[in-house]
């Protein structure tokens, strides 16, 4: 029964996910003065762009192609270790987060492969980009992770230690049983977010300036049905951080209310990073490590007050 | 040495020799003069050199030519703001400065008679290369990610960070001065208007003014009120757009979608004036084709206090925002000794600590009014160019303010134009600089024997403060390099001509 509520789940947000993206340029949109796409535009572009033929470079191989199908399916395969609507995913197993952590690694690693593949001095800038992002990001995760998993060892959570008890009503209910310092994860978790989905401060995903780009120079050489796949791999990644945030916050509830309120969640999320877009200017390249240090410094101080106890 | 509003006979010019003629330069360069124009004027003997030198203190302008033959000793180890005027005088006339260090093309302009197809193409040319296992090289342009003029950009970098970038341009050239000694006297002016797209009134402006120096005609002080005006909204409109657009690489949002309408309402100001947006077709040697009357000075007026108003509150949206001053303050630094030693003019020399500025040094009329502050920043950096707007756009709007008040005043009091004579006088020089709202533009207008153009020489601003933008990326991250681009916003048609 729970692994048929957990495939509608699914198949929710995999239908939902390309919204969130709709979202924040809304948002943005509001905040510039212009009517703004459509909430749909990037529905509209992912069905005309696998109607569209491929350009290929001259000396690309397999791995050029690979990379985008690779993130898109490692990105719906780390996915399916979430809890989603409250519902526990029926993948889940003790220490998956490990396992969801790499995923979206493996995810990167194509994309950084399939960049180098293209040979251009720009997607090569990008690729070293995204792997320094990506060596910044991963610590940060694992101590938020270890924070978590210290308190639920502490106050003796019954069940395995993975992602669906973990991010599922978990932490609010900690902060209830004595351990308020877990808040401050909301912020290391936001700030995940924006790093690892190239959203200011960090990246411009709007820009059209390659010498600057993180993400965006990455794919630039990706046509038809490939960039589709990247688009929608990029929407599923913002989905997938957004419910671990929204896996922080929310309490446990009946699973309609659940489902209802983690959707409003994702897509709350997704406003306050188009909040966050239109408000403030992105940092200089070689300040994201800081901003990176800053979150992993939070994190380890909730470690530090886990621990103590 | 002559006053810069005069025309001198192209006789009286002094014809030295080569050395002296350079050593005078260096002289006078380390003085404090600035090295105007240096270039090549056709006469019997053989290809003569002419250097106009300026000193904004005594407002004098001195003009010295020689024959140089086939080649002479560069003087650019010894006045590096000659470097490339040297190089453009190697490039049309074959004339080499020996011991330039680093002489090739500008442009790559064919001689006349000379096919186009005879000589390699813009930016088909040696780069500066840095040596390393670890150096790698980016090639950007010509054609580019934004609607934007092509040029070639090549950076030599170490991991993040540029150690050197060479910038080639050339793809724009139309050999504007070639076409401006054949072209019918009523196309002068719409080839001017069209030297740099955005600086229609700046050029047209410069090039009136030489034809009424070499004329001897003097214009009216309501001619100059307009000209004035012109070039101040100007000025409103492209500073603007610009701090939208150094909004927008910063990744800020507002300002950058704001200034976008904001910029259209100056356009559309001087749409009103004379029919163009960009000011075409408003000037003219005597005067200005279009006058304002009481009614049009009243309406311009409460349109340009509510575009200003929207204008500045857009401005200040951005530069109270700390993330985005932050992003701008120490991005692109170039040195007050860097901009001396290479020339830098107008907004850029002004960041860099350089008190220059042509309305005051170099005023075009004695009419009262317009405006009369320098703006100066010392930082160099992307911070002081933004600033430097910001604080130009509140001057520009009150003097253009006032002056349409005073137009509306003194409506029908006298004509804003003036007649001239058919021809203009044989053999006589005039100079004209005018502050565009890049920097100064500099015009030179040589007559021959029967009034026809002997030689006619255009420095845009963007011709000597693309060095400028090379210099402010040494050692900066190459991910600032479309920050800095923007704060210095150069044109390529204007420097490519």
């Amino acid at each position: 029964m729970n692994d048929w509520l957990y495939l509608v789940e699914f198949l929710l947000v995999l239908l939902l996910a390309p919204l969130a993206s709709g979202v924040i340029n809304r948002v943005k949109a509001m905040f510039a003065g212009r009517h703004g796409k459509p909430l749909l535009q990037l529905y509209y572009d992912i069905f005309k762009l696998l109607r569209k033929g491929e350009v290929l470079g001259e000396n690309v191989t397999w791995v050029f192609s690979a990379g985008p199908v690779i993130a898109m399916v490692s990105s719906m395969a780390a996915l399916a270790l979430l809890p989603l609507g409250g519902v526990s995913s029926p993948l889940a197993f003790q220490g998956d987060f490990i396992l969801c952590a790499y995923l979206l690694g493996m995810g990167r690693f194509a994309t950084i492969l399939a960049a180098l593949d293209t040979g251009s001095p720009f997607e090569g800038m990008g690729a070293s980009r995204e792997a320094l992002l990506g060596a910044l990001g991963e610590p940060v995760l694992f101590l938020a992770l270890l924070a978590l998993i210290t308190t639920a060892e502490s106050l003796g959570v019954p069940k395995e230690l993975s992602l669906s008890t973990l991010f599922n009503g978990f932490s609010p209910q900690a902060w209830l049983s004595g351990r308020p310092e877990l808040v401050m994860l909301i912020f290391v978790m936001g700030v995940l977010l924006l790093m690892e989905n190239c959203r200011i401060p960090v990246d411009d995903p709007t820009t059209h300036l390659e010498l600057t780009m993180i993400h965006e120079v990455m794919i630039l050489d990706h046509s038809g049905p490939s960039l589709a796949f990247v688009e929608y791999g990029a929407a599923l990644k913002l989905w997938l951080f957004s419910s671990l945030l929204t896996g922080l916050v929310l309490p446990a509830m009946p699973v309609w209310a659940y489902t209802l309120s983690s959707l409003l969640g994702v897509f709350f999320c997704a406003a306050l990073v188009g909040v966050i877009e239109s408000v403030m200017a992105r940092l200089r390249m070689h300040v994201v490590p800081a901003l990176a240090g800053l979150a992993g410094s939070v994190a380890a101080f909730v470690l530090i007050l886990t621990l103590v106890r | 040495m002559f006053n810069y509003r005069e025309s001198i006979d192209w006789n009286d010019v002094p014809l030295v020799s080569m050395d002296a003629l350079c050593a005078s330069v260096v002289e006078r360069c380390r003085k404090g003069w600035r090295l105007l124009a240096f270039f090549g004027v056709p006469s019997p003997a053989g290809t003569e050199v002419l250097c106009v030198l300026a000193d904004a203190s005594s407002r004098l302008l001195d003009a010295v030519r020689a024959l140089p033959g086939r080649a002479y000793a560069s003087m650019t180890p010894h006045c590096p703001q000659a470097h490339l005027f040297e190089r453009e005088l190697f490039e049309t006339w074959g004339i080499r400065p020996e011991g330039h260090p680093w002489l090739k093309p500008v442009r790559f302009c064919p001689a006349e008679g000379e096919k186009r197809t005879s000589r390699p193409g813009p930016a088909q040319t040696d780069y500066y290369r840095v040596e390393g296992a670890e150096v790698h090289e980016v090639a950007v342009g010509p054609v580019h990610a934004g609607v934007i003029e092509p040029g070639h950009f090549r950076f030599q970098c170490y991991g993040e960070n540029v150690m050197h970038l060479e910038i080639e341009l050339g793809f724009q050239h139309r050999d504007v001065e070639h076409l401006i000694l054949t072209s019918p006297s009523h196309l002068v002016l719409p080839l001017m208007e069209n030297i740099a797209g955005d600086t229609a009134i700046g050029h047209a402006t410069a090039c009136c003014t030489v034809i009424e120096r070499l004329s001897g005609v003097t214009i009216t002080d309501r001619a100059h009120i307009l000209r004035r005006l012109a070039l101040e909204l100007e000025r409103l409109a492209n500073h603007t757009r610009d701090l939208g657009a150094i909004g927008g690489d910063t990744g800020f949002l507002p300002s950058s979608a704001w200034n976008g309408r904001i910029t259209g309402d100056f356009l559309n100001i001087t749409a009103e004036l004379c029919g163009s947006r960009f000011g075409r077709n408003l000037l003219c040697p005597g005067g200005v084709k279009w006058d304002v009357d009481a009614a049009l000075s009243e309406s311009l007026v409460r349109r340009l206090r509510s575009a200003f108003r929207d204008a500045r509150g857009s401005v200040d949206v951005m530069l109270e925002t700390s993330s985005v001053l932050a992003r701008l303050t120490g991005t692109g630094k170039v040195s007050f000794e860097d901009a001396r030693a290479l020339g830098l003019v107008g907004m850029a020399a002004r960041a860099c600590g350089v008190d220059m500025d042509a309305r005051t040094d170099w005023p075009l009329c004695d009419v009262s009014g317009g405006s009369t502050r320098r703006r100066i920043r010392t930082t160099g950096d992307v911070l002081a160019r933004t600033l430097l707007r910001s604080d130009e756009l509140n001057d520009s709007a009150a003097s253009a303010e006032s002056d349409l008040m005073q137009l509306g005043f003194s409506s029908g009091e006298e004509p804003c134009r003036v007649s001239m004579p058919e021809s203009l006088p044989p053999h006589r020089l005039a100079v004209a600089q005018v502050e565009g709202w890049r920097g100064e533009i500099c015009h030179l207008g040589i007559t021959g024997k029967n009034g026809e153009w002997l030689a006619y020489k255009v420095v845009d601003p963007s011709f000597h403060n693309w060095s400028g933008l090379a210099m402010a990326l040494r050692g900066e991250p190459i991910s600032d390099f479309p920050l800095c681009n923007k704060s210095f916003n150069l044109s390529y048609c204007g420097h490519d001509l």
